[in-house]
């Protein structure tokens, strides 16, 4: 209770902050619109029918982009980890394609497939790819010998070793990729939305509320709910893979 | 006798390290050998021949005086400028981070106030930031730097704050028992506890830094990397832009490959390092 009661004290204490240097002058009203203006619009956006098209749009970009990344990188991460060959033999391609910062490549794919939702999604997908595969491949590498040895050693067959227990020895790893994907496929969502000036999109609405430049209450509304939304995500993940692998002995300590 | 096996030893060695280098580059040359063939091919305006790349990225940079190390202007106009802002800003955000995280994990109570405020920023996609920092710092190199530290802060601090916190109990006792000057707890205790979890936060943050690096410069900053690449797409100068995209890629592979070499040596005492990406 005190943790809760602390968290909002230093929640309020920002804001009080926050409002008394737009008041006091410190800071321009025209630049900084004040929390008490910014907190009412917030929530008549949430109210509003096209602001929320924009919201679902980033959503559900979001999460088509997760999806197709787990469907691409655990199947490649198992292949890769499982055959230590054709992880040589790809490492230096990987090497290269992976750390292309993912905004560099928002104007090839502009000039390629327009500025849609398959834009943004394929990027959010090329760039939540990586940690998803590389925790699968990392688990794959430490899986403790007496686990497969006795498999083996039961008779259990290739197939049944990979779904019995390689999976889910790798599943911990595994969500611990897909966590800091959601939170690189959210970025990549919103940069694109923001520099593509796509039809929907919460990126595209802050794009264009801050080139109207006269309601930068909107602006700062529109990130207060992207950043709620990040939380949710991050928050949200977090919880569910504590429930799920509670089991698990493995430290997903890293935050994103 | 001993030095036929030697050499054969050595020649075998050899052969060794042939075989290595050509299972690790072979399908990289491959694909890049069917990239070539395809797009001569296809002759498509979108995927230049990766040859027509080089070319282009040869003339772009390394056409200038000999004096300059035969470097041209679009590099010291656009990348060591941006280079210097993402680098410097990713360095200035580590430092804050590493600092204010420390102090905030060792305090009792200070995580539980400012957690939900943290939380929430560190939440925040960074690229939707740029309108703030534009309308608080202008359209110069001042709002560039301004987000890249912000985005780049909040992994470090708070993987910063869990790391100081995870110090564990014996430690704690026998420094305290011994009386250790707090500089000294903080430098040689607290700190290397910290490092594994510090250095997570680090590596995340680099990309994070250069991808904001390009992005800002994408929104009207006139000079560097991200700006130059905009402009090659508007000029519809496709291997050019090919060409920047290659060098983002290189810049962040070099840049990966060195933190790692030097995460490893800071970390070669860790008794099990889980290097997860």
């Amino acid at each position: 209770m005190t943790r809760l009661f602390r968290g909002l004290a230093g929640l309020v204490a920002f804001l009080l902050l926050w409002e008394i240097l737009v008041r006091t002058g410190l800071v321009s009203v025209n630049a900084v619109p004040p929390p008490s203006a910014v907190l009412p619009t917030v929530g008549k956006l949430l109210g509003d029918v096209s602001f929320l098209r924009d919201l679902i749009a980033t959503m559900l970009a979001w999460l088509i982009a997760i999806l197709i990344a787990v469907a691409i990188a655990v199947p490649a991460g198992l292949l890769l980890g499982s055959i230590p060959a054709a992880r040589t033999a790809t490492a230096a391609v990987v090497e290269f394609l992976r750390p292309i910062p993912v905004a560099a490549l928002i104007p090839l794919v502009l000039l390629l497939i327009g500025s849609g939702p398959e834009a943004k999604i394929s990027l959010a997908v090329y760039a939540s790819v990586w940690p998803i595969m590389f925790n699968t491949i990392y688990a794959l590498g430490e899986i403790d010998p007496v686990l497969t040895e006795t498999a083996r050693a039961c008779g259990t067959n290739r197939a049944r070793m990979l779904t019995s227990v390689a999976l889910p020895h790798a599943a911990p790893f595994v969500f611990t990729g897909i966590r800091l994907s959601a939170t690189i496929a959210l970025i990549a969502v919103v940069s694109t939305e923001f520099l593509a000036g796509s039809d929907l999109g919460l990126g595209n609405f802050i794009l264009v509320a801050s080139t109207g430049g006269t309601r930068f209450d909107l602006v700062y509304a529109g990130t207060v709910v992207a950043g709620a939304f990040g939380l949710l995500i991050n928050e949200g993940l977090e919880l569910l893979g504590k429930r799920m692998f509670r089991w698990s002995t493995v430290d997903r300590g890293v935050r994103a | 006798m001993t030095a036929v096996t030697l050499s054969t030893r050595v020649g075998k060695q050899m052969g060794r390290g042939v075989s290595a280098v050509v299972r690790r580059w072979l399908v990289f040359v491959v694909l890049v050998g069917v990239w070539e063939a395809v797009t001569r091919l296809s002759a498509s305006p979108f995927f230049p021949p990766p040859s027509k790349i080089a070319v282009s990225a040869a003339n772009l940079w390394f056409t200038g005086p000999a004096g300059h190390l035969f470097l041209t202007d679009a590099v010291f106009d656009n990348v060591f400028p941006s280079l210097e802002r993402a680098l410097g800003g990713w360095a200035v955000a580590g430092i804050i981070a590493i600092a204010l995280g420390v102090l905030i994990g060792r305090s009792r109570v200070a995580m539980e106030f400012v957690n939900p405020l943290f939380t929430f920023f560190r939440s925040i996609p960074p690229p939707l930031l740029i309108p703030v920092f534009i309308t608080l710092l202008g359209l110069g190199p001042g709002m560039q730097t301004g987000s890249i530290i912000f985005g780049a802060v909040w992994p470090v601090l708070l993987n910063a704050v869990d790391g100081a916190r995870s110090v564990d109990e014996v430690k704690l006792e026998t420094a305290r028992s011994l009386r250790t000057p707090r500089l000294y707890w903080i430098g040689m205790v607290v700190l290397p506890a910290a490092a594994p979890k510090i250095f997570a936060g680090l590596r995340l943050s680099l990309s994070i830094s250069l991808l904001l690096m390009v992005i800002s410069e994408f929104q009207g900053y006139p000079l560097g990397m991200g700006r130059a690449l905009i402009n090659a797409q508007l000029d519809f100068n496709l291997p050019a832009m090919w060409a920047w995209i290659v060098l983002l890629g290189i810049l962040g592979y070099l840049f990966n490959s060195v933190f790692l070499a030097v995460e490893r040596r800071v970390l070669a005492w860790q008794p099990t390092r889980l290097g997860r990406d």
